[in-house]
């Protein structure tokens, strides 16, 4: 059987037609050291999944600029760019 | 195809039944199960060595990533004792217990947890040796083993002179011991912190413990005395440190930089004794924190390198000296990241998803990682250093003009405000790595 699916498949291919695993993206994987995953911890920091998309685009857009003061939010966020601020957002967004 | 693919192509052949069988056996088997059980299973195993903030949050995130993955956390101690926040312990703001965590929800994740010491790798062959002479086959192992004191650097100053003299720079008895010495101490007496040179374990974390101990010697014993005895001239969140020392214990904390003396060249155990070139400290309670070095199993995995730590690849943490084995946390040449809890957990999330995208026989994308430490000035008032990371040269580089310190002249408020979530970063960090 596994034979059969190696042949079928080219062995070039195999690695783009087996199910794909979603990497998170860059930078995403930290937020959790301080924005509880679990819900049984007690935290005055918010949790991140199923945030809204559009708010925390321009929370972190607004803790970048200046806009909104942080105390290490503003920090963090000047290290990330627009395009990344968009997938983190997008991603936690998707989540339950 | 190399050996990952070849793994992975099996992996998806596991119906749900073989998978369920063979986590439930894992679990039940501390890991011990003889070589052919997992020799040519469905999984692809991954084995971690050292169940602390970086291994135990890898072992999780890599079940997450892809529970296909057969995830071994190699670990002796039943359990875990946290660094961070021990300072408090050492002046009786806090219990010991309250740093202690158990494996059971990491076990509850379908993660075999080997009660036992790992006493040698074969990288080439892929096994890790167990104490009690057992093998792990891996196809790819994370170590993750913390620090290791190198004893004998600072002459006098050996695992038998700690008993003494203590290090408290692994949470536990150590922090204890601290604390009965300083509890035990008449009013008057001098207390000695000798800092250590770069790299070593949380870089703010003496300056911390330096702070806690003068807010404890205001309150309980006002006319002892505290020196640090420092073997650089510069530390993390220095500004912020000696203006909050100036403002909170004028006269009582005497920080003494590497150019004024403040190397310890030799310490004497039997008079508490520390040396430097420019005197001698008889001390009431020192506190050695002596120079450090990757945890011993990288050295005989032959990760570390000569300065007695591991070179990695900033992308997927694997080992620049052995392929096939990664490297976290402590231990780890992080380049511009520093050696901390919240930079473990950052890595071993960044880590497991590099692994689990190899295993899968893909290339990990670029990674960003952060860093955010807080340290406690007195127990109402904290500062914080917070840094973004990217891979850059080889190494990972601080992402230019983001992260940096609490500001200098942020009022008591803000203060206070980093001093509570300070303790709320340890209940989210800790109930996401053993919650």
């Amino acid at each position: 059987m596994r034979t059969i699916v190696a042949a079928a498949l080219g062995l070039a291919s195999i690695a783009a037609a087996l199910p794909a695993l979603a990497e998170p993206p860059a930078g995403a994987v930290s937020c959790s050291g301080c924005h509880p995953a679990s819900a049984r911890v007690t935290s005055p920091v918010p949790r991140l999944a199923g945030y809204d998309r559009a708010a925390m685009v321009k929370a972190l857009s607004d803790f970048r600029s200046g806009a909104r003061p942080g105390t290490v939010m503003d920090r963090i966020a000047k290290g990330f760019t627009d395009a990344e601020i968009q997938a983190i957002a997008a991603w936690y967004a998707a989540q339950k | 195809m190399n050996a990952d693919r070849r793994m992975f192509l099996a992996a998806t052949k596991a119906d749900r039944r073989t998978f369920l069988k063979l986590g439930i056996a894992a679990t039940a088997s501390a890991a011990l199960a003889p070589f052919p059980a997992y020799g040519q299973g469905a999984n692809p195993r991954v084995v971690i060595i050292g169940g602390g903030f970086g291994g135990a949050s890898c072992a999780r995130a890599l079940r997450q990533a892809d529970p296909r993955i057969a995830v071994t956390l190699v670990e002796p101690n039943a359990t875990f004792t946290a660094c961070p926040f021990s300072n408090e312990v050492i002046v009786g703001l806090r219990e010991l217990s309250a740093q202690q965590f158990t494996y059971d929800r990491v076990v509850a994740d379908g993660i075999t947890v080997a009660r036992t010491t790992a006493t040698a790798v074969d990288g080439p062959g892929r096994s890790v040796t167990l104490a009690d002479g057992g093998r792990l086959p891996f196809d790819r192992l994370v170590l993750s083993p913390g620090i290791d004191f190198r004893w004998g650097a600072i002459p006098g100053y050996d695992e038998a002179a700690s008993a003494v003299m203590p290090h408290a720079w692994r949470a536990g008895d150590q922090t204890l011991l601290l604390r009965r010495q300083l509890e035990a101490m008449p009013d008057g007496g001098l207390v000695v912190i000798s800092a250590p040179a770069n790299p070593f374990r949380c870089p703010p974390g003496p300056y911390e413990r330096a702070s806690l101990i003068a807010y404890y010697l205001k309150a309980k014993k006002p006319h002892s005395k505290l020196l640090v005895l420092d073997a650089k001239d510069a530390f993390s969140k220095q500004r912020l440190f000696q203006a909050a020392w100036a403002e909170l214990y004028p006269g009582l904390l005497e920080w003494v930089p590497l150019s004024k003396g403040g190397n310890v060249t030799s310490v004497d155990p039997a008079t508490k004794t520390l040396v430097t070139d420019f005197g001698r400290h008889q001390a009431a309670v020192a506190n050695v924190i002596p120079p450090q070095k990757a945890g011993r199993i990288a050295e005989a995995a032959g990760v570390a390198d000569r300065s007695g730590w591991c070179p990695i690849d900033p992308v997927t943490f694997e080992s620049k000296l052995v392929p096939g084995i990664h490297v976290i946390g402590d231990a780890a040449i992080a380049g511009a990241m520093p050696k901390s809890a919240f930079a473990a957990n950052s890595q071993a999330k960044t880590c497991a998803a590099a692994v689990a995208t190899l295993l899968a026989g893909g290339t990990p994308s670029s990674p960003k990682l952060i860093n955010t430490c807080y340290s406690l000035v007195a127990p109402d008032y904290g500062i914080s250093v917070a840094g973004v990371y990217v891979p850059s040269g080889g190494q990972l580089a601080d992402v230019p003009n983001s992260g940096g310190v609490s500001p200098s002249d942020a009022p008591r408020p803000t203060r206070a405000a980093e001093a509570t979530l300070a303790a709320a970063w340890f209940r989210t960090i800790t109930g996401e790595v053993f919650g």
